[in-house]
């Protein structure tokens, strides 16, 4: 009780200097508007339905890459995880381009797809994979051997094996992947709009900006982070409702 | 009468055998078990003993030859029951799904499933916690679901591999009582791999006693203690505690010797092969 009380008081506090450092002028408030002006400036941009267009369009772009990052990732992370002489090859490459940059890339997937929305989903996949790819690999790589034993003991074997234990117990490692795989999504998303798009919350920051409309930059980028905390606690709740035996304490 | 469980001249031997860095585990053991009957095996840690219940089970290869009920042993299968010492519960099932993965593996079909393992619940006394996910359940009562979920299947024979070893002083003796009751229910032939020689003589008709590394055996000791043990206070009888010194004296020269391995980590020099009759002493190079 007290702790929520110290975190609703902190976040107060942080909103009254937004508020007032641009009212008394220690801030140019041309540069930082106001909270309360940038608040009805996100209302109106709500109404107005504007604000929702661009966040379709950016949440399409994410669930596309996304998908395609989880419909890569997680096989190739289970075949990585349950046969160490595939693993063992492909580790040199994977690790080499683990480390390059999305952002770094985007010049290239431009080059090969163009400035439209192929080389955009092929940024989000680009960040996404990575996680998903190596988390899934872990999972199925460290599944307690004694489970294993006691699923062979009741001669389960082969696909059987597979689907009854290792799946379930990689699970959690997978969703894992996936929640980390979605932050990175939403990191590179932003700069990949910032570059040949025409809508997406990514789009509305850079534009707001050229424009010289602060309150609606502003307003997209708390939108944006809106938006990337709501994705991400859904997430959770997935997560935590299909591994609801984890929570399962208590004895 | 046919043996219910028949070890024949079992080796086992890991990292090349009888080449030097290998390690004999098991040196020609033979053992018959009958049927119903509640056979212990004791010995020092690293004897070869869950080595040898691993055999039987199928979970580990071996040279020799086993038969269940007359069939030979080629891998694992449903007519042996495993409990292990750390439970091995399947932690994102149900106490009841955990049961009935056995059921499910013997493709009984799905609305019978769920009944079954309830009536094997009940008979561990866990009526009540079907929905519970093992993380819920203490160590007794993970160790119940293990026990429940092997005995589902009706597999012939149940084999139990330091099943109490993990729990506290307490819960272990009520779990041998129970389970005492268990075997008399059902009439299972049980293998039970211990290290404590009062687990041992309070659960078993006979108990094995097996050498220090390499694990031959030693000695078979009969138990004729008074059945049912479960009413009376036969752990503080005289008669269990001559039998308690017998088997203690069988043992502990075998437990010196199995640290005196642990500590020196090298091969077993001058081990000397062929068959040890079952209650020969035998005879050891330290």
């Amino acid at each position: 009780m007290r702790g929520l009380l110290l975190r609703v008081s902190v976040a107060l506090g942080l909103l009254a200097l937004w508020e007032g450092l641009p009212r008394i002028g220690l801030v140019n408030p041309n540069f930082l508007p106001p909270a309360s002006e940038v608040a009805r400036t996100l209302w109106k941009l709500l109404v107005s339905g504007e604000l929702l267009r661009h966040a379709w369009v950016s949440l399409d772009r994410i669930l596309l890459g996304l998908a395609v990052s989880i419909l890569v990732g997680v096989p190739l992370g289970i075949f990585m995880g349950s046969w160490k002489t595939f693993e063992r090859t492909l580790d040199g490459p994977l690790q080499a381009g683990r480390q390059v940059s999305a952002i770094a890339l985007f010049p290239v997937f431009i080059l090969f797809f163009g400035i439209g929305e192929l080389s955009k989903v092929v940024i989000i996949f680009w960040a996404s994979v990575w996680p998903i790819l190596l988390n899934t690999t872990i999972g199925v790589k460290t599944v307690d051997p004694v489970l294993i034993r006691s699923a062979r003991s009741m001669s389960a074997r082969g696909a059987t094996l597979f689907r009854k234990v290792v799946l379930p117990a990689a699970a959690p490692a997978i969703f894992t992947g996936i929640r980390l795989g979605a932050a990175y999504a939403f990191m590179v998303l932003v700069a990949a709009e910032m570059i040949g798009a025409n809508a997406g919350l990514g789009f509305l920051v850079l534009n707001s900006q050229e424009v010289f409309k602060i309150p609606e930059m502003y307003a997209a980028i708390v939108a944006l982070a809106t938006f990337g905390l709501g994705v991400n606690k859904l997430l959770y709740h997935l997560e935590r409702r299909a591994t609801v035996w984890r929570e399962a304490g208590g004895t | 009468m046919q043996p219910s469980i028949d070890i024949r001249n079992v080796s086992k031997s890991y990292g090349g055998g009888t080449a030097p860095g290998g390690l004999l585990a098991l040196d020609d053991v033979s053992l018959q078990v009958g049927q119903g009957e509640f056979l212990a095996i004791l010995g020092p840690s690293g004897c070869g003993k869950s080595t040898l219940l691993h055999v039987v089970a199928g979970l580990t290869p071996a040279r020799g030859e086993i038969l269940v009920q007359g069939k030979k042993v080629t891998g694992p299968g449903l007519d042996r029951g495993v409990v292990f010492q750390d439970y091995a519960l399947f932690p994102w099932r149900t106490a009841l799904d955990n049961v009935a993965f056995g059921l499910e593996m013997k493709k009984v079909p799905r609305h019978l499933r769920a009944a079954s393992a309830y009536k094997y619940l009940k008979m561990v006394g866990l009526a009540g916690f079907e929905d519970r996910y093992p993380a819920q359940l203490s160590g007794g009562m993970k160790q119940r679901v293990a026990i429940a979920r092997a005995l589902a299947f009706d597999p012939e024979v149940l084999l139990m591999d330091e099943p109490f070893a993990a729990l506290d002083a307490q819960t272990r003796e009520i779990l041998q009582t129970e389970l005492l009751r268990i075997w008399e229910q059902t009439g299972k032939t049980i293998l039970f791999v211990t290290h404590a020689i009062d687990e041992a003589i309070y659960l078993a008709q006979r108990v094995v006693v097996m050498t220090a590394r390499p694990g031959r055996i030693k000695q078979i000791v009969d138990i004729d203690l008074p059945w049912p043990r479960v009413d009376s206070d036969v752990r503080s009888s005289r008669p269990f505690a001559l039998l308690r010194h017998r088997i203690w004296e069988l043992l502990a020269g075998e437990v010196e010797k199995a640290q005196h391995l642990a500590s020196s980590r090298d091969p077993v020099p001058g081990r000397s092969r062929g068959g040890v009759a079952a209650d020969a002493v035998a005879q050891e190079v330290v």
